[in-house]
């Protein structure tokens, strides 16, 4: 197991390599995420206020 | 046909006379970016070493980025003017192919900044131990390479009119599509101090010139268009 | 000829609802693809007869690079399919690329960079993939920025349309420069992974991490572009129906 994380001595540079990668794979995830939920929480607040502004 | 033909060359024509007779009556505008070019290039002896063969090496590469960055910093007035005062709505309206005048406002912005920066180049490259055989080649290296950053110039210059403090933008576009214009006339410039053959990056310099010309302006044309939307 | 599905494809809630159905078929198939490809490439791939173990870079370095490169060719698609036929649906795909493609441009770089410093003994080395890598960041960067910079919505779809298209076009022969300069300057090129006979052990895990990258970007830009659309339809009435 140690071997497998050694990389035959290349871990310095493999596994960085992996990190960022998966970084780039989650934050953009996120990202993409938060974007729709942000763009659907907003359309929600203003339908709810052009509903309250309708009943009173 | 023919007689549409005329008129359209009639237009650009005055397009180009026009931008030239302006540029004319205000001489600043004109000489800004030579004395730029000049600055950007004498600053390497300065901020390198004043030894004439160490700099004759980077010659090549300070000659071109310092008149790439000189053509761009008059780019911002290409169309900023004209789109304040309401002229290139008039372009837009006018019926003539806006591809044409855009095409002549390109051609004046290469005659008022790409031929004397081309021209000046040698006295510069003096400065930088550039021998005096070379000169007629890096003339014409430079003269084919700032067509080609004028065409892209004014695709950046249409794209950038409706943004505020576009300047900086501007640069961002423009400088990435320039790099093969940058490679190839650096690499010419750099044969023709060598004293070698420059053929191969003039063929290839040429080459974007003419491609730069039939698809720029339409390019141009249609930026404008949406900044005037 | 029936034109019923072109008009649909125009249609943002239609659209939206189709991206919301497609999104796991893209995502799950591409989780079980990279997770696979994992496995294949880190523990079952043979080291190589040159590089030894610091090869497996190659699996996350060569799918971002193709990323990077695939995405600026949807996004130019798009925009000129938007410029075309006025689809509005089109700028909003074209407008999810971007920032997904700057990411993974970066992401190719850095990884570059952390194979290069065992191979050539530096981080950087100005070798042509990275050089025309390194200026597809910029005109990704370029893209955004003009995006941003115009106001107008619909101004700021049809300049960054154009910027695509030009991009486009340019991009080959900024390429074709850059190995032409590399050519002359000789620089080392460690990273030609072009060799005719890779052992089919090596080549499946990184034909299955560029198939498992690809489908990631498509959920990915899907979820972007259903935010996209509701931000540009902020007023629509059928936003109300989905989103009950």
């Amino acid at each position: 197991m140690t071997e497998f994380f050694a990389m035959g001595g290349y871990a310095v540079f493999l596994w960085p390599a992996y990190l960022v990668t998966l970084i780039a794979i989650v934050a953009n995830v996120l990202i993409a995420r938060r974007a729709h939920d942000g763009a659907k929480q907003e359309a929600r607040r203003r339908f709810d206020l052009e509903d309250e502004g309708s009943t009173t | 046909m023919t007689a549409i033909r005329t008129s359209t060359i009639a237009a650009a024509w005055l397009v180009l006379e026009r931008d030239l007779r302006l540029a004319v009556r205000r001489p600043a505008q004109l000489i800004q970016p030579l004395v730029f070019f000049a600055v950007v290039t004498l600053l390497f002896p300065l901020g390198y070493t004043p030894e004439l063969g160490k700099l004759r090496a980077i010659a090549p590469g300070v000659l071109w980025v310092a008149a790439l960055l000189a053509s761009m910093l008059a780019l911002e007035s290409l169309f900023r003017e004209d789109a304040a005062d309401g002229t290139l709505e008039q372009f837009v309206v006018s019926g003539q192919p806006l591809v044409g005048l855009m095409a002549a406002k390109t051609l004046a912005h290469w005659l008022l900044t790409g031929l004397p920066l081309t021209l000046m180049a040698p006295l510069l490259g003096i400065a930088l131990g550039v021998p005096v055989v070379a000169m007629p080649g890096i003339l014409v290296a430079l003269m084919l390479g700032t067509i080609t950053l004028s065409l892209i110039g004014a695709v950046g210059a249409g794209l950038t009119l409706g943004v505020r403090r576009g300047g900086v933008l501007l640069s961002l576009l423009t400088l990435p599509l320039a790099v093969p214009v940058l490679i190839f006339g650096a690499r010419a410039t750099e044969l023709a101090i060598l004293g070698e053959s420059q053929i191969g990056p003039l063929y290839l310099l040429s080459a974007l010139a003419v491609l730069g010309i039939t698809l720029a302006p339409l390019a141009a044309a249609a930026a404008v268009r949406i900044g005037l939307e | 000829m029936n034109w019923t599905w072109f008009h649909r494809l125009g249609s943002p809630p239609h659209i939206y609802r189709i991206a919301g159905t497609l999104t796991p078929w893209f995502a799950w198939p591409a989780g079980l693809l990279i997770a696979a490809a994992l496995y294949g490439g880190l523990v079952l791939a043979p080291p190589d007869y040159q590089q030894g173990e610091g090869f497996r870079i190659l699996y996350v370095h060569a799918p971002s690079a193709w990323l990077a490169v695939m995405i600026y060719g949807v996004m130019a698609s798009a925009a000129a399919v938007g410029l075309i036929w006025r689809m509005k649906v089109a700028h909003a795909v074209a407008a999810s690329c971007a920032g997904v493609g700057a990411w993974f441009t970066a992401v190719s770089l850095l990884t570059g960079m952390l194979w290069g410093k065992p191979m050539w003994g530096t981080y950087w080395v100005w070798d042509p993939r990275l050089t025309a890598q390194l200026i597809l960041l910029f005109l990704y960067l370029g893209y955004m920025g003009l995006r941003a910079g115009i106001d107008d919505l619909g101004r700021a779809d049809k300049a960054s349309a154009v910027l695509a298209i030009v991009g486009v076009v340019n991009i080959p022969i900024i390429r074709y420069s850059v190995e032409w300069w590399n050519s002359i300057h000789q620089a080392p090129s460690v990273m030609k992974m072009d060799r005719p006979s890779m052992p089919f052990d090596m080549l499946a895990p990184l034909l299955m991490m560029l198939l498992g990258f690809t489908l990631y970007f498509a959920a990915v830009m899907l979820v972007r572009l259903r935010a996209e659309i509701l931000r540009r339809e902020r007023t629509a009435s059928w936003i109300r129906e989905v989103l009950r």
